[in-house]
């Protein structure tokens, strides 16, 4: 018997369930096709939507700035209507396990290279750490640990001007893992409260404790009793305990992923996982299935709407060679200099066109072609392999996805009930 | 001070590494000045290749016998710096036969051992070369580590007495009475090891001889001197792979020619390369077609590069040198032999000696000759030991035990930085106190490695790469390079940590660029979104000038004690939460408020 939903998504990170979330919330039955692992683990847990425009950072209401983006940025598509549609999705995905819901404006999160960076939502245990609060702050980090140098990211907070006093203290983890354990181990340590592994880090840390009003450790205290690991350092060391988002693997960009796939799951979405979308079939110039590969066998999965949400560069949903730039699903359009050293700027961190490679849309967030046709009448795209944005240099990736991701999935949705 | 003559070096290539250690053996007062890193110039932008002989075997007999006495002392002395891989050289179909033939006859003149492989042989040590072709000869070809060669040699040196600055430029020769008595240098920070930021200071160096082994740049010197040193700098390119598509040297078996080598390196392998005469050896076009070049020619050797992933390239100057009688118009056609230049004999200037040409295989015979050239001139009665001493780390060779229980490491891990310190793994790693976290994965340097570097580079995280090959593998850096500046805290203030963390990481961008399509172009997307997204590195409000107004953020929803400021915007943004948290209409119209009292970046824009 053929596979058949009304909708099917392609790709399950952030924009892909944001997306089948929002279809299924119109009452359509979707479906959600992920191959690999979501790029969320790599990613802060943190949901920026707009720091910086135009070399002005940072920016603290993301929201004023949004006209000041380019025409072609995915945000003009879905209006700052759009953004909060999203947000408003998010946050009910997330309920009380992130917060800054409360005002428009950016909270400055200190990260664990030792900057602060404007961001939209942060997980709760993050919120005590802002670095609008003016509160003295003790940083901790750990001997074995190589991410994260309390001491480095202390001195640099206060070079960027931080308003309240902050030390670091580098101390031993109580447990003494292999010299390059991960950060999961420590988490996994923190939440069995192995060889009482929680007093024995606060009597480590009341040490080097000073009148401190906070104290912030890179984000491994714990993973499913995070919170109860929290509360109990805080009521040893009578301060206030924050976590840092740290790089992958990012404990954060892991509980993010889980808290989508129990919404998900709730919403009664259809999960096909681990095998790669490789083709497509078409009806009249409409897209009718997307073929799977499952061991070797292409399977359609036939739908009414489609929302491609396969990522970027990173994840693959944009690939390329040294001639040319392509969308491999669909061969949807990528403009893209000719030339590839004109892909990249000679600066680091300068405007460079890939970090903006993605597909055309329409103003319904539609693949265009090189004519600015659509591609398929019922297919949209969202997130990272949407082009015109820079989220990097915009620090605006989680926003993307999740406004795009809820704006394909609503119209799709609405589509197939109407 | 001594009472022993005393020699400058100018230059910390392999040349000037190698002279510099023979002097200090032979008892001299001897000072090393390098402008930049050690391997600076073109000894850390080569690819590696320790030489049979077998290139030079037909064209340039000389220097092929040169190569195969030297490959030979560089095992005995640089086992840790040398990896014998062995080396072919393939005929395919369109190749000539007669050339095939000279090139054996050539081997076994110059007495480099030499033997003839069917296809099926050379395939069976190489799979993955192209199914058509003809035959190949085997040649005790190796793979040799510039940079920890270069090391080694300025180790030995050290401990012989010698001073070694580096980020020191030199930027006069002094010469009195018509004599050249010393050079005037720059130091980029201090004296000693370099920091970041430190304020430079310039020095004057006297010394009874002055020797000029600055390869492509002598003719700078030269000027500096008012003497005429004519190099003919001629670059060429090479592109990194990913992984060692080969374990063997694979040379073209054809006379000269562009793209005809790929040497497996450490964990990659190394495809070149050009050979184009230059102006400027600093200044002078990178181009893709060379890459493109580099990639789509060798594949015709080993099919399976055309596909595969390459992480960087870069481009190095041959320090070509001929006399300038001859004139030859192709710089392929210029020898790759090395020439001694007595400025007193050739220009009335005593007491300076220039060294040029040659290559890196070759490269403690060059040390040898000037350093006999030396001592000649400045009386000193001294033999050369430099090719029975074996280079520090390359002692004793039970240092490749298993690692992982002596210090905990993981064994692939311990068998790399084995590998990497020779004998001296236990001076770094046995000796280490401590945790000891892995901080280069792709690499498997550990902690241990990076601190044994900054000891012996300072605050230079580009230095530190190079002693270790840290930041060197597939993710160039992506997880590694703010781990290797954390590790220089608390030694060197977090600002010195922050410069050199920019300037590798530029530096690691250079190579990238030439690298940016297909996974490459994946892998350097994630290391932007890493760098950019989760640790804001490009706004960094620590290094920018405007000061962050802090009271316009969210201070949290729970926050007691909001800044000052916070009041002003208080009014703002947070009124059109009521507005905007109603709906798509009420909050999305373009009419919406966009002013923002308190944010003053914004208010700017």
């Amino acid at each position: 018997m053929p596979i058949r939903d009304d909708v099917v998504v392609v790709g399950g990170g952030l924009a892909g369930s944001m997306a089948a979330l929002s279809a299924a919330e119109s009452g359509a039955q979707v479906r959600l096709i992920s191959h690999k692992k979501s790029t969320l683990r790599q990613a802060s847990g943190l949901v920026d939507v707009l720091g910086a425009v135009n070399g002005d950072a940072p920016v603290s209401d993301p929201f004023a700035a949004v006209d000041q983006l380019p025409d072609k940025h995915p945000y003009r598509v879905v209006g700052v209507g759009g953004i909060r549609e999203g947000l408003r999705r998010f946050d009910d995905v997330v309920g009380d396990r992130y917060r800054g819901a409360h005002t428009d404006r950016n909270a400055l999160v200190v990260t664990h290279g030792g900057t602060v960076k404007p961001t939209a939502r942060y997980p709760v245990s993050v919120a005590p750490g802002l670095a609008s609060a003016e509160e003295d702050t003790l940083l901790v980090g750990f001997r074995g640990l190589t991410d994260f140098d309390a001491g480095a990211a202390a001195d640099h907070l206060e070079a960027a001007g931080v308003p309240f006093d902050v030390d670091g203290s580098t101390v031993d983890f109580p447990i003494q893992f292999r010299d390059d354990a991960r950060t999961t181990r420590f988490a996994r340590a923190l939440d069995k409260d192995q060889k009482d592994v929680r007093a024995r880090l606060a009597d480590a840390v009341v040490a080097e404790l000073d009148a401190h009003d906070r104290v912030g450790f890179p984000a491994m205290l714990g993973d499913d009793h995070e919170p109860e690991v929290r509360e109990f350092l805080e009521g040893r060391l009578s301060a206030t305990v924050f976590q840092i988002p740290t790089g992958p693997p990012s404990l954060l960009g892991m509980q993010l992923e889980d808290l989508l796939i129990d919404a998900l799951e709730r919403a009664e979405v259809r999960l096909s996982t681990g095998n790669p979308a490789v083709g497509y079939e078409t009806d009249e110039g409409e897209l009718t299935a997307v073929t799977v590969d499952r061991r070797g066998r292409d399977v359609p999965y036939y739908a009414d709407e489609f929302v491609l949400a396969t990522g970027g560069l990173v994840g693959k949903g944009i690939d390329s060679d040294r001639e040319s730039v392509v969308e491999p699903l669909f061969g949807c359009h990528v403009p893209h200099p000719a030339d590839r050293y004109e892909w990249s700027e000679a600066e680091a961190f300068g405007d460079h066109a890939f970090a903006r490679f993605g597909v055309v849309p329409d103003d319904d967030l539609r693949p265009t072609d090189a004519d600015g046709d659509v591609h398929f009448r019922n297919l949209r795209a969202a997130g990272g392999v949407l082009g015109g944005a820079d989220v990097a240099r915009e620090k605006s990736a989680a926003g993307v996805s999740i406004s795009t991701g809820t704006y394909a999935g609503r119209r799709a949705g609405e589509e197939t009930v109407r | 001070m001594s009472n022993a003559p005393s020699a400058l070096v100018i230059g910390g290539g392999s040349t000037g590494c190698g002279i510099v250690r023979d002097l200090a053996m032979r008892g001299l007062d001897v000072t090393l000045v390098e402008k930049g890193n050690l391997t600076h110039g073109t000894t850390g932008r080569m690819h590696g290749l320790l030489h049979s002989g077998g290139r030079y075997a037909v064209a340039d007999q000389s220097s092929a016998t040169e190569c195969i006495e030297e490959n030979r002392v560089l095992r005995r002395i640089a086992t840790h710096c040398v990896e014998m891989t062995g080396g072919l050289f393939v005929q395919r179909p369109e190749d000539e036969d007669e050339y095939f033939e000279r090139k054996l006859e050539g081997c076994r003149e110059c007495g480099i051992p030499a033997e003839v492989l069917s296809p099926e042989e050379a395939r069976e040590i190489e799979p993955h070369l192209a199914r058509d072709i003809e035959r190949a000869i085997r040649v005790p070809d190796g793979a040799i580590d510039p940079f920890r060669l270069c090391v080694a040699n300025a180790a030995a040196a050290i401990d012989h007495g010698a001073r070694v600055e580096t980020h020191a430029e030199v930027t006069d020769v002094l010469v009195e009475n018509g004599e050249a008595v010393g050079v005037e240098i720059e130091h980029e920070s201090g004296e000693g090891s370099f920091v970041h930021g430190e304020a430079g200071e310039r020095e004057e160096i006297y010394a009874d001889h002055i020797i000029n082994a600055t390869g492509a740049w002598a003719g700078q010197i030269g000027d500096m001197a008012g003497v005429d040193v004519a190099v003919r700098p001629s670059k060429g390119v090479m592109t990194i792979m990913n992984v060692r598509q080969v374990d063997t040297v694979i040379n073209r078996c054809k006379p000269k020619g562009d793209a005809d080598i790929v040497v497996p390196h450490e964990t990659t392998c190394i495809l070149g390369t050009t050979d184009e005469e230059v102006d400027d050896p600093e200044d002078y076009p990178e181009e893709g077609w060379e890459v493109d070049m580099m990639i789509d020619t060798l594949s015709k050797l080993v099919p399976m590069l055309s596909e595969a992933r390459t992480i960087r390239s870069f481009w190095g100057v041959r320090p070509l040198y001929e006399p300038p009688a001859v004139a030859s118009e192709d710089p392929t056609d210029i020898t790759r032999d090395f020439f001694l230049l007595d400025h007193d004999d050739r220009d009335d200037l005593p007491g300076m000696t220039s060294i040029v040409g040659g290559k890196l295989t070759t490269y403690r015979l060059m040390a040898e000759k000037i350093a006999d050239h030396v001592c000649d001139r400045l009386d000193v009665d001294a033999e050369c030991r430099t090719a029975e001493e074996p280079l520090p780390g390359s002692e004793d060779f039970s240092v490749l035990r298993d690692w992982m229980d002596e210090f905990g490491l993981r064994s692939p891990v311990g068998r790399r930085s084995a590998e990497r310190l020779g004998s001296r793994m236990d001076e770094v790693i046995g000796e280490w106190d401590g945790p000891n976290p892995t901080v280069c994965e792709c690499e498997a340097v550990t902690r241990a490695e990076i601190h044994d570097a900054i000891e012996g580079a300072g605050s230079d995280l580009n230095a530190v790469r190079l002693r270790t090959r840290a930041s060197m593998g597939n993710c160039q850096g992506a997880f590694c390079c703010h781990r290797m500046a954390n590790e220089l805290v608390p030694e060197y203030d977090e600002v010195v940590a922050r410069d050199a963390f920019e300037d590798l990481y530029q530096e690691r961008w250079k190579g990238e660029r030439h690298a940016l399509w297909g996974q490459q172009l994946s892998q350097a997307t994630l290391k932007h979104m890493l760098h950019a997204t989760t640790m804001n590195r490009d706004s960094d409000p620590a290094a920018t000038e405007e000061p962050v107004d802090f009271g316009a953020f969210d201070p949290g929803p729970d926050a007691t004690s909001a800044p000052g400021a916070g009041t002003e915007s208080a009014g703002g943004p947070d009124d059109a939460v009521a507005d905007g948290g109603t709906g798509i209409e009420a909050a999305g119209g373009p009419d919406r408020d966009g002013s923002n009292p308190a944010g003053e970046t914004d208010a700017d824009s």
